[in-house]
């Protein structure tokens, strides 16, 4: 009973009854005629698509800076890269290292202006985080029709500028970490090894930076400001280098999930991007100031999972379509649930 | 401290405190030549604005004096209206009695989800904003689960000016034949060619004439207490979450009203897309007009709405006669909401860590000698 018992303190009952939900819903699949391979392939592309974009939170949480309300920041980034890669032609491996490339730049600039910005506003960093987003992801709506794009895979075909709400990436980079080393089981089941050996890797090197000096550091200032800064840690310093790091990491994200899902997003796409990903590391068990890996595996495995299963096991048994309803309930309710949970500490 | 920097804090003091409706008046003397919009057609357009927004932007006066910031979660309030509407129309009520039919359906409800909005921000004390921002995402995922699933099936609707063809869930978007501008056109007075709703203007001054004898209240002098300092007001024997919990309630109804009243004047009830933006506009309408998250008073509102609304309508075309095209007036203006919000939570934020900062300076000074 006591190990019953400090399993759900451990996993906390949100995850718990996520976790139930989840296995429920792929127990009943067969009975209402979805196939379960085909499930699990669905849930593992989508795991690898949002993986980086939810490692990306892990930074800012661990210094202080709050959830990364503001990844529609990195989105940007990246969606500059791989319309800039596209309009100078480049495709496959050229096109998506060119993207990242291109991308490296605007998310290394973006994520030092909204680091400094951060570090003016401590203690209201979420809110003002969540309406940067929202303003630069407007912005950026006028400068998708203003800039000087010239490629016909891109602009409009009447009119001649301005860039579409979707570019397909079939031609330049489509699936190019999808379909690397890719395991094929039977005509239902894809391994798309290249995505999550890239998740992989990107784990790799969040885990060791965390294990430096500088990352040390950071954890430091995340869980003790004053103790970091009687230690001799340049406080402001080590906030920037997380939200920088949380930036390059949403660049990243965003490229990843474009090669899997084929589509280039604009416009008002990357609007409510950040809501999953925030949604996803706490469902993984991660805090407002605390979160690793673990959680973001977890989380990302339980919330993908829930999107892709709900919507075709309830398809299927009720004809009708709650996914949408589901997905605005499961992760918000997820976020209001964390912002409730923890008190704030005294500053 | 020297005289010289003194001055100077003076001026980037008044500078920063006024930043955003400077700029926005600037930003409007350069738009309003360029929309090629006459003036008669502008003032009527103002005041119909007025009437139909300022009652969902004093909505949000309350929470703030009781130093909660801007109550996202209003577009509970706004919400509890349309299902008030729709149940309304579902009956078939029409004119002011259909009006304030909704009013009283609404309430009960509007007040139940206020309640819950009030303790669910007890909880996340200190980012009460971020918390009721996600808190009225999420109900609107709960609203939708309603309206689209329940209603129809579980809740009997059976007006198929309402119901979806498939027999559940209501449509898109819902004529309100019944009380368009029932409230607006009780009592319409014409000037010139100005016509004014007479009726939803003394409704909005009644509400104004509310918060101020309510700021006057025992109550309210326990919510500004509260709003200055918890700790303090705690010592001093108020109820502070039973305060802040009322201070919600009331947001809540009156943004239910509010968007009441919206309605009304609109006609045309969007039922999905609506609600969610409502609290993003008024915040926006309220900051523009110079309150900031601690402070706001009822000038504010005005001034805002006027401001917000007048640069609403003039940029579109404004964005046509400088770039050719309407569509980035329309991405301007909401790029101008959005980026009003974070600038001014942000110089807010900015400004209180400086004047902490100030204060420590001006002690250790102190201390020196």
């Amino acid at each position: 009973m006591n190990r019953i018992r400090g399993f759900v303190e451990k996993a906390g009952w949100a995850r718990i009854i996520i976790g139930m939900l989840l296995l429920s819903l792929f127990i009943a699949a067969p009975s209402v005629g979805v196939r379960v391979d085909q499930s699990i392939t669905d849930v593992i592309a989508r795991f690898g698509m949002n993986g980086i974009m939810v490692l990306g939170m892990i930074p800012m949480v661990q210094t202080g800076c709050g959830l990364n309300f503001g990844l529609p920041l990195g989105i940007i980034a990246g969606l500059l890269g791989a319309t800039i890669s596209i309009e100078l032609g480049l495709t496959g491996i050229a096109g998506f290292a060119g993207a990242i490339g291109l991308a490296a730049p605007f998310a290394l600039l973006f994520g030092w202006a909204y680091g400094k910005l951060l570090n003016r506003v401590k203690g209201g960093e979420m809110m003002i985080a969540t309406y940067v987003g929202f303003s630069s992801v407007s912005f950026m709506c006028m400068m998708w029709m203003l800039l000087p794009y010239r490629s016909p895979k891109m602009i409009w075909a009447y009119g001649g500028s301005g860039l579409r709400t979707t570019v397909s990436l079939e031609g330049f980079w489509i699936h190019i970490l999808d379909n690397f080393l890719a395991i094929r089981i039977g005509g239902n089941f894809l391994f798309p090894t290249g995505m999550i050996l890239f998740f992989v890797f990107m784990a790799w090197i969040m885990w060791a930076f965390f294990h430096t000096k500088t990352g040390t550091a950071m954890t430091a200032v995340g869980s003790n400001p004053d103790y970091a800064r009687a230690a001799g840690i340049n406080i402001d310093k080590m906030r920037s280098i997380s939200v920088i790091m949380s930036t390059v990491y949403g660049t990243l994200g965003i490229l990843v999930y474009q090669q899997s899902f084929g589509f280039i997003q604009l416009y008002n796409a990357p609007f409510f991007m950040a809501l999953p990903a925030v949604a996803a590391i706490l469902i993984g068990g991660a805090s407002v100031n605390k979160a690793n890996i673990m959680n973001v595996v977890i989380g990302t495995i339980l919330f993908q999972g829930l999107l892709t299963m709900t919507p075709s096991v309830i398809n299927a048994a009720i004809h009708s379509d709650l996914s949408e309803v589901v997905r605005i309930i499961v992760s918000d309710g997820m976020i209001v649930y964390a912002l409730t949970r923890v008190t704030r500490k005294s500053r | 401290m020297t005289k010289k920097t003194g001055f100077k804090d003076t001026i980037s003091q008044i500078f920063v405190g006024n930043t955003v409706p400077i700029m926005f008046i600037v930003l409007i003397i350069f738009a309003i030549p360029l929309s090629g919009f006459s003036s008669g057609y502008l003032i009527q357009e103002m005041v119909t604005r007025v009437g139909r927004d300022s009652f969902l932007v004093l909505s949000l006066l309350l929470p703030i004096m009781a130093g909660m910031g801007l109550n996202f979660g209003m577009v509970l309030g706004a919400m509890s209206g349309q299902i008030g509407i729709i149940l309304v129309t579902n009956w078939g009520v029409t004119g002011v009695g259909g009006l304030f039919l909704t009013m009283a359906l609404a309430t009960p409800l509007a007040a139940l989800l206020g309640w819950m909005a009030g303790i669910v921000l007890n909880r996340a004390k200190g980012r009460e904003m971020v918390t009721s921002l996600m808190l009225g995402y999420f109900m609107n995922g709960v609203y939708q689960l309603v309206v689209l699933y329940f209603m129809g099936k579980i809740i009997s609707i059976k007006n198929p000016v309402l119901v979806l063809s498939r027999g559940y869930g209501i449509r898109n978007a819902v004529d309100l034949k019944g009380i368009r501008q029932s409230l607006d056109k009780l009592l319409l007075l014409k000037i010139g060619d100005i016509s004014v709703p007479l009726a939803t203007f003394i409704f909005i001054a009644l509400l104004c004439l509310f918060i101020w004898w309510f700021g006057r209240t025992k109550l309210g002098h326990d919510m500004r207490a509260v709003g200055q300092d918890m700790g303090v007001a705690e010592d001093a024997g108020i109820k502070v979450e039973h305060t802040r919990i009322i201070a919600v309630i009331l947001s809540t109804i009156l943004a239910c009203y509010g968007q009441i009243i919206y309605l009304q004047n609109i006609g045309t009830l969007n039922t999905y897309n609506g609600a969610d933006q409502t609290a993003v506009f008024a915040a926006a309408a309220l900051l523009i007009g110079g309150a900031s998250v601690v402070k706001a008073s009822i000038p504010n509102v005005f001034i805002g709405v006027i401001l917000f609304h007048m640069m609403f309508v003039v940029s579109p075309m404004a964005g046509k006669t400088l770039m050719g095209s309407a569509m980035i007036g329309e991405y301007f203006r909401v790029f101008i909401s959005y980026g009003v919000i974070a600038l001014a939570l942000a110089l807010y934020v900015w400004k209180h860590l400086k004047e902490r900062e100030r204060a420590r300076r001006s002690l250790r000074g102190a201390q020196e000698p």
